[in-house]
Formats: structure tokens, C-alpha cells, sequence
């Protein structure tokens, strides 16, 4: 394993050395105002025209003048340890020193990072939920009826295509008419994406027993309750863990954008709430603790697909 | 022998449509297993060999002719579990140890718990396994892995073994031994057994009939009847008899291809 940290560092040192360069830029027309603020010389020395000046121009033009780029309160393209800053704010300081923190009140602060990471992580789950089953049921039906494959199929498929962003607040809103609201509907869209893998996974998983081994069945005159149980479901387990990790990362989406036209909390509303106010440290913040959250969620599933497949004696 | 064969076909024909047109699989083959037979089906590929062990396990279904299992039709012998069918793979399921490999059939058709650990030790005493019933699959040797499929077609008792080439894939030497072992299994369980095989000595030393076949279309061209004893030890392969023996099988299998 060690052989392999140092490329991963050097990578990550890549990034991150790729993302302070490109704050300058990014930054540039707010840090030249501070700067002529207090009292540096830039060039071109008027705001209108600097506007219609190319960002990279600005940039090699004001070498001088560009100290306050990665400091500034409301930067464009905030600078890591700005986000990281954020973050710790958020969440340990938050909770800790905050009013409404969990030292002080027991309770996470509805203010920090983590409650809304919560709020996320439950609708996340229950769409999950909702989707595999969906997706196992519809790939079970497919497989054993033509029909169900012709008439299911394609729509699943149309499903997808649609992008959900548009979908999402009729969602809110038919589900909000007929007295649904709160966590279900945030569930409904994440379902609505993540049980489309599990559909195409498990199909191929429930198609995968070669014909010899179908014969087999045969020849036990085996029902199709039995070919399904003993035959199908198992040899498809492998098919379905792979189809799981897309499907939890989609299930994250999905909450996500089920958040964005809501704003009763969860991150989706903490990213929204952050562009509205130009706290764009608050933006990247809520966006690395959804990415932190969907890495725990695909490690969490490969974590069950390992013990599942020793426990079946499927991995060697 | 007894009155009535085991397998009993008549004038059987088997042809499948497919878009080059209609290939005959199977052109009029007559022939009757006696109870407690061992038959070697031996020919080239395409000859129809294994289309016609696959009629008699109802897996594929004649298009003239009659046969008949037990006196039953195909598709009723399997249902009153009339035999057993070992494929040219092991085809074990990788998420079941041996020993609940070889309990499947045995659950599918309604064993209660204790009798399913009767038999699954049973079984894998003949094959000589005991001890792996806890292995997995990937944990045994191709041979072994065999024999536990074999296990597995013996675990219910069908009088009646049908076996598709299942040491083809297997080494020359695990095969000698598997053949060996095989011939003991067939004289303690006094099963009947149809063997389809590529090989002639296989045939030669399996078998008390050797049924040669030839392609283009399937048919019998002819059936050896076995002067060997049925005690038969590895080195009879090196005796005039099985020599001769083998030559007339190589012989029907020219004559075959002559005609063709």
C-alpha cells in the first residue's frame, strides 16, 4: 500500500497548487478594487474599464497589487484553507463554541454543516431504499415477462433522460397537493435515480446463469420460484453490489436537488442559501462534505459487498 | 436382460430450423438400453450424440419417432425423477459449499433436512469426498470438482445416469482414475448409465455397448456389444480384446465419414 501515497499526494498537490493559481484570475476585479482602495496603483486605474478587461490581461498587469486574492470576504473562487476554514466553522466550531451547538444545547445546531448533512443523509436513504427495491421488483418482472420488458424498459430508460433538475419542483409540488411533504418527496426524486442501475444491473445479474446451468434446473424440473431463488437471485449478487454504488451516489444527488426548491434545510439548501448570499466558501463547503458523505456511502456498500461475498464464499 | 429397455427409441428424427435451413440432428435412430446397461455414445462432433442424450432428458424435444424412458415419455420421466445428468462442466454453484451443492436437487424436490444430510454424506462416500462437504467449489481440483457434480446426479435416486462428456475437460490422468472410479460406482449402484464421449479408449473401457455415430445427418452407423468382463482393471487396455475392440469403434467411426 505504501508504494502507492506518493503519487496520491502528488496528485492532490496538483490540485490544490492548480486551484490557488486559478483563484487569481477568478478573483482578480474584487482584489484590484480593495487594492486601489487603499491606494496601490492599478492599471487600468478605472473600474468601468477594468470590467472590460480580460481577467488573465488584469492579472499580468497588476503583478504588484495582488496580495489579497486568497483573503478576500466574498471571493468569486474562494482559496482552500478558506474552505477548509469554512468547513471548520461549520461543523467542530459550530457545535462546540456555537449557541445552538451540541455542546450547548444538546442538539446539533440547525446553523452547522452536520444537521443539514443529516437531513441529507436521511432522505438519501430512504430513496435508496425506495429505488433498489423498485429496481429489484421491475428487473425480477423483465426478466421472467416479455411483455413487462417491452412495456417497462423503455420508459425506465425515457426516465433517465429527463434531466431531473426539471423535474424535481413538479415532483415537490404534485406530491405537496395530494398532502406529501417533508422527507417523502425529497425521496421520491432520489428513488426516481437510483433505481434505474439497479433495473439494468439486476437484469443482466438475473440473466447471468449460462444454460447449462438453467438445463440443470431443468432437469430438476425445478419451478420458477425455484430457478429464481436458488438459480437467479444469487448468482446475480455480485451484479447488484455494482449497481448499488451508482445507485447510493444517484440517491445523494437526488436528495440534493430535492432540496434545491424546498429550502427547508439539507445540504441542497445549504448550496442554494450560499450562492443567494455570494458565501461561496459556504458553497464549496457543503459540497465537499456531499462528496465526503457520498465517498462514505460507495465505501459503506463496498465494505457489505466484501463481507456478502466472503460470507457466500464468492470472493476467494 | 429384462423385458423392458430403459430407454427405448424408435425411428427417431430431430431437425432444427435454423436460417441456413433445416439441419438434421437426428435421422431415424432406433435403439433400446437394457436396465443396468453402461452405453458409450462415440462420434464426431455434430453427429447428434449429445442432441440424443438431451431427448432423453426432455432438454430437447424429437420432431418423429417415439421414445420412451421407463416406458414414460421424456418429459414424464422427469417429472417422476428418472434420472440423473452430469454436464461437461462441473457446473457447481460458487456461493454453495459441496455438501449444499449436492443438496439442491434434493431441496427443490421436497427432502426434509435429515434426509438431505443422509444422502449428501451418502453420495459423497461414493465419489470418495467425504471430508469436503464444507468446501467451496474454487477450493477443489477440477477432478474433484466433477465428481461432487457426479454426487449431485446421484444424490436422488434416478436408476438412470446421463452423462454429457463430463471428463472432456479433465487431464488424460484424472481421467484414467475418474473412468476407474466410475466403473465401481456403476457396479455398487447398479445403475443404468448412457456416457456420450469423444474418446475411444473411454468408450472401449466404460462401456458394456458401444453406440458409434456419424454427422451429416446424426445417425447410429453402428452398436458394439462389449465381450469384456465387467470386472475390468486400467490395464485391460492392453489386451487383444480391448485392442480389437477399439479398432472396429475406429473402424464405424471411418465408415461414417465415408458415407458422409
Amino acid at each position: 500500500m505504501t508504494r502507492f501515497i506518493p503519487p496520491l499526494v502528488g496528485v492532490l498537490l496538483a490540485l490544490f497548487a492548480l486551484w490557488y493559481i486559478a483563484v487569481v484570475p477568478m478573483n482578480v476585479q474584487d482584489t484590484l478594487t480593495r487594492a486601489e482602495r487603499a491606494g496601490v496603483t492599478v492599471t487600468p486605474p478605472s473600474a468601468v474599464e477594468r470590467r472590460d478587461t480580460g481577467a488573465l490581461a488584469l492579472v499580468f498587469g497588476n503583478t504588484h497589487a495582488l496580495g489579497e486574492s486568497w483573503s478576500l470576504d466574498r471571493p468569486r473562487l474562494p482559496a482552500p484553507h478558506q474552505v477548509v476554514a469554512e468547513l471548520y466553522k461549520s461543523t467542530v466550531d459550530e457545535e462546540l463554541n456555537g449557541r445552538r451547538g451540541l455542546a450547548r444545547s444538546g442538539s446539533l445546531s440547525t446553523r452547522g454543516l452536520l444537521h443539514h448533512a443529516l437531513i441529507t443523509l436521511n432522505a438519501t436513504a430512504l430513496g435508496f431504499l425506495i429505488g433498489t427495491g423498485l429496481g429489484i421488483l421491475l428487473a425480477v418482472g423483465i426478466v421472467h415477462s416479455r411483455v413487462m420488458e417491452m412495456s417497462v424498459m423503455p420508459w425506465a430508460i425515457v426516465s433517465q433522460t429527463i434531466p431531473i433538475v426539471a423535474l424535481a419542483p413538479m415532483i415537490i409540488v404534485v406530491l405537496y397537493s395530494v398532502g406529501v411533504q417533508g422527507l417523502l418527496p425529497k425521496a421520491v426524486i432520489s428513488a426516481y435515480l437510483s433505481f434505474f442501475p439497479v433495473v439494468v444491473g439486476m437484469v443482466k445479474g438475473l440473466r447471468s446463469p449460462d444454460s447449462m446451468q438453467m438445463d440443470l434446473m431443468t432437469t430438476y424440473s425445478a419451478s420458477t420460484r425455484d430457478r429464481l431463488m436458488k438459480l437467479r437471485l444469487p448468482a446475480s449478487t455480485p451484479y447488484l453490489f455494482a449497481s448499488l454504488k451508482i445507485a447510493i451516489a444517484a440517491s445523494l444527488v437526488g436528495a440534493i436537488v430535492g432540496e434545491l426548491p424546498v429550502q427547508k434545510g439539507g445540504l441542497g439548501a445549504r448550496m442554494l442559501a450560499g450562492s443567494y448570499y455570494g458565501q461561496t466558501a459556504q458553497i464549496w463547503a457543503a459540497l465537499i462534505m456531499a462528496a465526503a458523505l457520498a465517498a462514505v456511502l460507495v465505501w459503506a456498500i463496498g465494505a457489505a459487498e466484501r463481507a456478502t461475498l466472503k460470507r457466500m464464499g464468492m470472493a476467494q | 436382460m429384462t423385458a423392458t429397455p430403459v430407454i427405448q427409441a424408435k425411428h427417431l428424427d430431430l431437425t432444427f430450423q435454423t436460417a441456413d435451413g433445416p439441419v438434421h440432428a437426428l435421422k431415424d435412430v432406433s435403439l433400446d438400453i437394457p436396465k443396468g446397461a453402461f452405453v458409450s455414445f462415440i462420434g464426431p462432433s455434430g453427429c447428434g450424440k449429445t442432441t440424443f442424450l438431451r431427448c432423453m432428458a426432455a432438454l430437447e424435444h424429437p420432431t418423429g419417432g417415439t421414445l420412451t424412458v421407463n416406458g414414460m415419455t421424456p418429459d414424464d420421466a422427469r417429472q417422476a425423477r428418472a434420472y440423473g445428468y452430469v454436464f461437461q462442466a462441473a457446473g457447481l454453484y460458487p456461493w454453495r459449499t459441496i455438501g449444499r451443492n449436492i443438496a439442491l436437487p434434493l431441496e427443490i424436490m421436497g427432502y426434509s433436512k435429515a434426509e438431505q444430510n443422509k444422502r449428501i454424506a451418502k453420495v459423497l462416500d461414493l465419489v470418495e469426498l467425504s471430508g469436503f462437504e464444507k468446501k467451496f467449489p474454487w477450493q477443489l481440483s477440477g477432478g474433484m470438482q466433477q465428481r461432487a457434480s457426479i454426487a449431485r446426479a446421484l444424490a436422488f435416486d434416478a436408476d438412470l445416469l446421463l452423462m454429457d462428456e463430463p471428463f472432456g475437460a479433465l487431464d488424460e490422468i484424472v481421467r484414467d482414475r475418474l473412468n476407474e472410479e466410475l466403473l465401481s460406482l456403476w457396479a455398487k449402484t447398479q445403475k443404468t448409465i448412457a456416457f456420450v464421449t469423444h474418446s475411444i479408449p473411454e468408450a472401449v473401457y466404460l462401456s458394456t455397448h458401444i453406440v458409434v455415430m456419424s454427422p451429416r445427418p446424426g445417425r447410429i452407423t453402428d452398436v458394439i456389444e462389449s465381450p469384456l468382463p465387467h470386472e475390468r482393471p486400467l490395464d485391460i487396455r492392453d489386451t487383444p480384446e480391448f485392442i480389437e475392440i477399439a479398432h472396429r469403434v475406429r473402424e464405424g467411426l471411418r465408415a461414417g465419414y465415408e458415407d458422409a
